[in-house]
């Protein structure tokens, strides 16, 4: 094990914030859609990739300035998110739990081939931004701006998203719908927009994730939604599925430790995807409701 | 107000409803007894189109129920305070409140009716901060009124109000039932406690396996010799 020095320390520490920013902001979706659903999204992490396109195609297509093609991405990732839902879960809402999960494989499969068919399976480079990625030095640590970005971007929305489910009404609507459709649909609440609606901000979260992540590692392909949606659901997992702080926790865990690990036993680099898997292992032995998460029993 | 004429409803083969018909006048307690498995819920789940009737019409002054969305139908008027209180746990009594309130843009009239709800139920007013989860049993059944009363209903279903409650609790719980309608508000109760509700109801109908088999005013069907047979028990009379 290598000897390490506190700036060392420091370093991988902001690297693991800032990578655990973004897994916080793709595990939100999953939690949100789980909490509402009990739906596990398979098709979050291609959603997450299509977003990538997005804001690839605004700047490198059609010549936008790179804040206008981001604003744009992260509105048709929203509603890339919504059609999903409308068109492979709403139908099944009644049927079988098992029903909806396979539809939620197909649409992940179907997003990925249709990005191969659409956009091209060669790799692609995801637009500089060279106000964010300009490297700065702070004390001993050296970084890109970026890397300092993100997590203020993640707490900013993670604050804003808390507002809006603890103090407003279509908040309240979210967390009624979230224990029992019927009711919530009983006191008049429109439980079918209030679905759609958390499939919109999730996918608007993960589409922020999604250029952030672009920014920092600027090779796209059209698979390149698996792993972090993968790792994302387990960040969800590891932070108790179906809340939000507790997604945003599992995030920064996963990150942080995922780039320690990589620090301090470089001999186990290889390994680093599997870290996230082990502890989803280790978590549903010991702690299977996750950190922040409640028994949930199931419904009748 | 209301009429449900010739109402059927099968769940697969099972026939819940075997063509029912009943009115509610408006100003009236109208209360529906039966045994489990009766039919009751069934009723009702079909007046806010929770279950789909195979044939048979509801229809609620004048307008076809059948064609209206669950969420609609509080819009319309009509409330229900649901089997088994289902009060948001996760959310504070407050909030349970509120949301009774979802589809109204009036906020002074809310504030107003929120008094008012605290006034029938003064427990709530101490506990509002209290998840709904955190309550008893009785706190949330009222809460469950109270929730619906947030909507400013002008006809209050209620289904098995006095289910799992202690008697004590029923009693006090009838008590602000019978408030509510002094107040104008029209009622249709379903309960298994038949001797709490026919004495609070104008009108009373007596549902077995799917058929109405009696009607009468509270009073009558109080003294009715076959209710007191199968419903009251003779001890409950004295």
């Amino acid at each position: 094990m290598g000897h390490m020095t506190l700036d060392l320390f420091l370093q991988h520490l902001t690297n693991g914030i800032s990578l655990g920013s973004l897994y916080a902001l793709i595990a939100i979706g999953y939690t949100m859609v789980y909490g509402i659903l009990r739906l596990i999204n398979f098709a979050h992490g291609d959603i997450f990739m299509m977003a990538v396109y997005f804001s690839f195609f605004g700047v490198a297509t059609f010549g936008m300035p790179w804040y206008a093609a981001f604003i744009v991405a992260i509105i048709l990732t929203a509603l890339l998110g919504m059609v999903v839902e409308r068109a492979a879960y709403k139908p099944l809402r009644e049927s079988p739990k098992v029903n909806i999960l396979v539809s939620a494989i197909g649409a992940s499969f179907l997003l990925q081939n249709l990005a191969v068919v659409i956009f091209g399976g060669r790799p692609k480079a995801f637009p500089t931004v060279k106000l964010l990625q300009e490297v700065m030095t702070i004390g001993s640590v050296t970084l890109q701006r970026l890397t300092l970005v993100i997590p203020v971007v993640t707490l900013t929305l993670l604050a804003g998203l808390l507002f809006l489910i603890n103090n407003t009404k279509s908040g309240m609507a979210m967390r009624a719908v979230s224990k029992d459709h019927e009711t919530a649909g009983l006191m008049g609440v429109d439980v079918n927009r209030t679905i759609t609606l958390t499939f919109g901000i999730g996918s608007a979260l993960a589409a922020v994730g999604a250029i952030m992540w672009g920014m920092k590692f600027p090779q796209i392909n059209p698979t390149m939604g698996v792993i972090p949606g993968l790792k994302c659901f387990i960040a969800a997992v590891i932070g108790g599925i179906g809340n939000i702080t507790g997604a945003v926790i599992g995030g920064f865990i996963l990150g942080v430790g995922e780039i320690m690990l990589v620090a301090m036993l470089p001999s186990l680099t290889g390994y680093r995807d599997a870290f996230a898997f082990i502890l989803l292992i280790v978590i549903l032995l010991f702690k299977p409701t996750g950190i922040m998460g409640e028994k949930i029993s199931e419904k009748v | 107000m209301l009429k449900i004429n010739d109402l059927v409803v099968s769940y697969g083969k099972v026939e819940a409803l075997k063509g029912i018909s009943l009115e509610v006048e408006e100003g009236k307690i109208v209360t529906l007894i039966g045994a489990n498995g009766a039919g009751k819920s069934t009723t009702l789940k079909s007046i806010v189109g929770l279950a789909k009737p195979q044939s048979g019409t509801i229809t609620y002054n004048g307008k076809n129920l059948l064609l209206e969305d669950t969420k609609n139908m509080v819009r319309s008027g009509i409330t229900l305070v649901p089997e088994g209180r289902r009060v948001f746990p996760n959310l504070t009594v407050l909030e349970n409140l509120k949301i009774g309130a979802y589809c109204r843009k009036d906020a002074k009239a809310i504030k107003d009716d929120l008094e008012w709800v605290y006034s029938l139920f003064p427990k709530l007013k101490d506990r509002s901060w209290q998840q709904a989860g955190t309550l008893s049993g009785g706190e949330q059944q009222m809460l469950a009124v109270g929730r619906a009363l947030m909507s400013r209903p002008k006809l209050l279903m209620m289904d098995e109000p006095s289910l799992g409650l202690a008697p004590l609790i029923v009693k006090e719980l009838f008590n602000i039932i019978k408030e509510i309608h002094k107040q104008g508000m029209t009622i249709l109760l379903i309960e298994q406690n038949a001797f709490a509700a026919l004495k609070i109801a104008d009108i009373a109908y007596v549902l077995e396996t799917g058929n109405i088999t009696l009607k009468g005013t509270g009073q009558e069907l109080l003294t009715n010799e076959e209710v007191k047979k199968a419903y009251l028990g003779e001890s409950t009379h004295a």
